[in-house]
């Protein structure tokens, strides 16, 4: 036995480990698009989502107004501060787009022109780049990053820009300046996280529509199967005629009837007596989807009700209809619970039935429909507004879940451990 | 009117309904019908008692006769119509359909999924189930393996999309090789792979389904066995393997055939991740590209899911006439 318990307790490591990596490995993905979510939609392209807890470093080009362009010598010196809302961070800073981060904050970043030797030997005009304190004096290179040659004492200023680490900034010119200059900025963006994706989505994106088809199609596809259900399945599981063996038998086959079979034939039998596609159309047909399940979990559920308490009832004179109202449908709680949350999960996340028996004008679009065939489409790219709608869709199935699991889990093994 | 006040309404009245038709018609039936007066007493109520099953019975029968047990029959005759159905073709919708591509294709890729999907998935549902066996931290754990069941299909294909988007930024598989200095790939490009990538996501959603039930399975084997068994000096891998495993074999082919069933109808994920692209189309999906446009054809490719699942359907029937 002491081997046997050695192993265990360094297999007891392994496990817990093996656990862990596992649970790890499967909430990733949807921890990763919950935490896209509610991050800004610039972050989210900046860095990935399990860097989200750190600032965002991003290039941004602003366009000062130039108000208030005061003259120095030859020179027009524009003032001001990057930030447009106010306050902020910037760690670095450019004139081109090619290299918005060529100075660091503290720094002045100036273009000069200088007289350079070509190797032919003509003297010729370059512009060079160059960052130095903005306390202090530009030291020239002697020589370009090709390698001509720069004539000592030769440079002209150009243009120059310095930024403080406020965002305040004085931008030179050797001209006029009369129209907005274009300045790059590197700012660090403390991590921005927020409802505004969901806000986006529920107000103007026509989330909240879907929510609310959704809704609309899911209570009454779970309540009515289940009411029928629950009658049919007293029957087969209490009540004695000709027959039952082979209906029970049926109602198992239909279990693993593919839904695809019944598209085309409903949907032209409701086309004909009018329904079309329609809310009431799909109502009726999760209704007849959802039923060989409701029958066949309720029935095995009955069946377990313990016989004396009904046939007791019988004798006291209380009739099928009175039993079962008073005595089985209470009894059968649990199983009708978990039947409502497989019926629930179900018609809340299908696409199929909806797709075909819902109209097809976005009025009418549920949630899964919006997304898959709606926002993957119109906004591919854009990952806070696509998880923060999954989210919306997800919630309330997620919500029913983890409070309900207990039914769920009961429904499970009664549907399939015989 | 609104959706709101049209479902409200029609929760009323369905439910309303479908109360009033079991209470009515059973007091119809039993004052108006066959009253138990005193001459007839006898015979009436039993005649009652004769007829209520099927008034109990009724709508269920009407429901699934109209919504399952038609369409089988109805989908096999539209299939032998042409796109119009206005002419009847015989067998040319699957003939056609075996001679394309884009069918064998699917075919092929469905054969993959139900290969794979059900295995995949009782393999780590078991894995899941015997690590959790005796953890104190078991039940959160499986409770968190198990969640995906509550996620959409959509939801969940939207979910791993993100996982394998190009952008390093973006998708962490992208981010892992770019932190090892490998280029991005898109993982729903790479020709046959690709399958497997959309495969995951169900293994993802249908491992929790697994782990529950073999859970339970696992908690149901008699102590007295396993006891036995490591009084005979069996290690914990040989518990497992031949004193657990062959006494939860049941309940296994249960989860499998259960899963191979879904993997069999489920065509959100395909037509969410790739549209049917990059050659990843299934039967299910397959289907709902013809959906619309080809009732003849949409029909033929469902009628093939059918025949698919008949074997087992016929052995679930066997099974539950056994058991009355």
């Amino acid at each position: 036995m002491d081997n046997i318990a050695g192993h265990k307790s360094s297999l007891s490591l392994v496990t817990n480990l093996a656990v862990l990596f596992l649970v790890v490995v499967w909430l990733i993905p949807t921890v990763g698009l919950l935490v896209s979510s509610f991050r800004d939609r610039e972050q989210i392209s900046e860095t990935g989502w399990w860097a989200a807890m750190f600032p965002v470093e991003s290039a941004v080009r602003t366009r000062p107004e130039p108000e208030g362009v005061r003259q120095d010598g030859d020179y027009y010196v524009l003032e001001g501060n990057v930030f447009e809302a106010g306050s902020g961070s910037v760690s670095g800073f450019g004139l081109t787009g090619r290299d918005p981060g060529a100075a660091d904050v503290g720094e002045t970043f100036a273009w000069y022109e200088v007289e350079v030797t070509e190797e032919d030997g003509e003297l010729d005009d370059k512009r060079i780049e160059i960052a130095y304190p903005a306390d202090g004096e530009p030291e020239f290179p002697e020589a370009t990053e090709d390698g001509l040659p720069i004539t000592p004492g030769s440079a002209v200023l150009q243009r120059s820009l310095t930024v403080a680490e406020n965002g305040d900034f004085a931008y030179i010119n050797d001209g006029e300046i009369s129209r907005a200059p274009s300045l790059y900025v590197v700012t660090k963006q403390p991590p921005d996280f927020g409802w505004q994706n969901y806000r986006q989505i529920l107000t103007s994106d026509g989330m909240d529509r879907a929510f609310i088809n959704t809704l609309t199609v899911t209570v009454p596809a779970t309540v009515i199967p289940i009411l029928i259900a629950a009658f049919a399945a007293y029957a087969l599981a209490w009540m004695d005629f000709p027959g039952r063996g082979w209906l029970v038998a049926a109602v198992v086959g239909l279990l693993v009837v593919p839904l695809q079979l019944a598209l085309v034939p409903m949907l032209t039998l409701h086309n004909k007596i009018g329904i079309g596609q329609s809310f009431l159309g799909i109502w009726l047909a999760h209704t007849g989807f959802g039923l060989p399940l409701a029958v066949y979990l309720l029935r095995n559920y009955m069946m377990g009700l313990p016989r004396d308490i009904i046939e007791s009832a019988k004798v006291d004179g209380a009739t099928d209809f009175q039993v079962f109202t008073k005595i089985v449908l209470p009894l059968s709680f649990p199983a009708l619970a978990s039947f409502a949350i497989f019926q629930f999960l179900w018609t809340w996340n299908d696409l199929l039935v909806a797709k075909v028996f819902l109209p097809s004008n976005s009025e009418s679009w549920v949630m899964t429909v919006k997304i898959a065939d709606d926002l993957l489409g119109s906004r591919g790219g854009d990952w806070g507004i696509l998880a923060a709608a999954a989210f919306v869709s997800i919630a309330v199935p997620l919500v029913v879940f983890f409070a309900m699991q207990k039914y769920l889990v009961r429904g499970l093994l009664a549907g399939s451990v015989k | 009117m609104s959706p709101i006040l049209q479902g409200i309404l029609t929760i009323i009245i369905g439910v309303g309904g479908c109360v009033g038709y079991f209470y009515l018609s059973n007091i119809v039936l039993d004052r108006f019908i066959f009253p138990p007066r005193k001459d007839d007493q006898g015979r009436n109520i039993a005649r009652a008692t004769a007829v209520r099953p099927w008034l109990f019975l009724m709508p269920a029968i009407l429901a699934l006769g109209l919504y399952l047990v038609y369409p089988v029959l109805g989908s096999f005759l539209r299939s032998l119509y042409n796109r119009s159905g206005n002419e009847f073709i015989g067998l040319g919708n699957y003939v056609q359909m075996f001679s394309e591509h884009g069918f064998r294709v699917a075919l092929f890729n469905n054969f993959l999924w139900v290969l794979f999907v059900p295995a995949a998935s009782t393999f780590f549902g078991l894995l899941v189930a015997q690590l959790t066996d005796r953890l104190r931290w078991g039940s959160i754990a499986k409770s968190l393996i198990f969640m995906p069941m509550a996620i959409s299909f959509v939801g969940a294909s939207l979910i791993w999309k993100f996982v394998y988007a190009v952008d390093p930024n973006i998708g962490i598989i992208n981010a892992v090789r770019d932190y090892f200095g490998l280029a991005a790939i898109d993982p729903l490009q790479i020709p046959f792979w690709n399958n497997f990538f959309v495969m995951i996501i169900m293994v993802w959603m249908q491992t929790g389904f697994a782990m529950v039930i073999l859970s339970a399975a696992l908690r149901g084997i008699p102590e007295e066995t396993i006891e036995a068994a490591i009084i005979d000096g069996a290690n914990p891998f040989q518990i497992f393997f031949r004193i657990k495993i062959p006494q939860i074999a049941g309940t296994i082919a249960v989860v499998w055939t259960t899963i191979t069933f879904l993997t069999l109808k489920v065509f959100d994920i395909v037509y969410t991740m790739t549209g049917g692209n990059f050659d990843t189309e299934i039967l299910p999906s397959y289907m709902m590209s013809y959906m619309f446009r080809d009732d003849g054809r949409a029909t033929a490719v469902a009628f093939v899911i059918m025949l698919i699942v008949t074997p087992v359907m016929i052995y679930n029937i066997r099974q539950a006439r056994k058991e009355l």
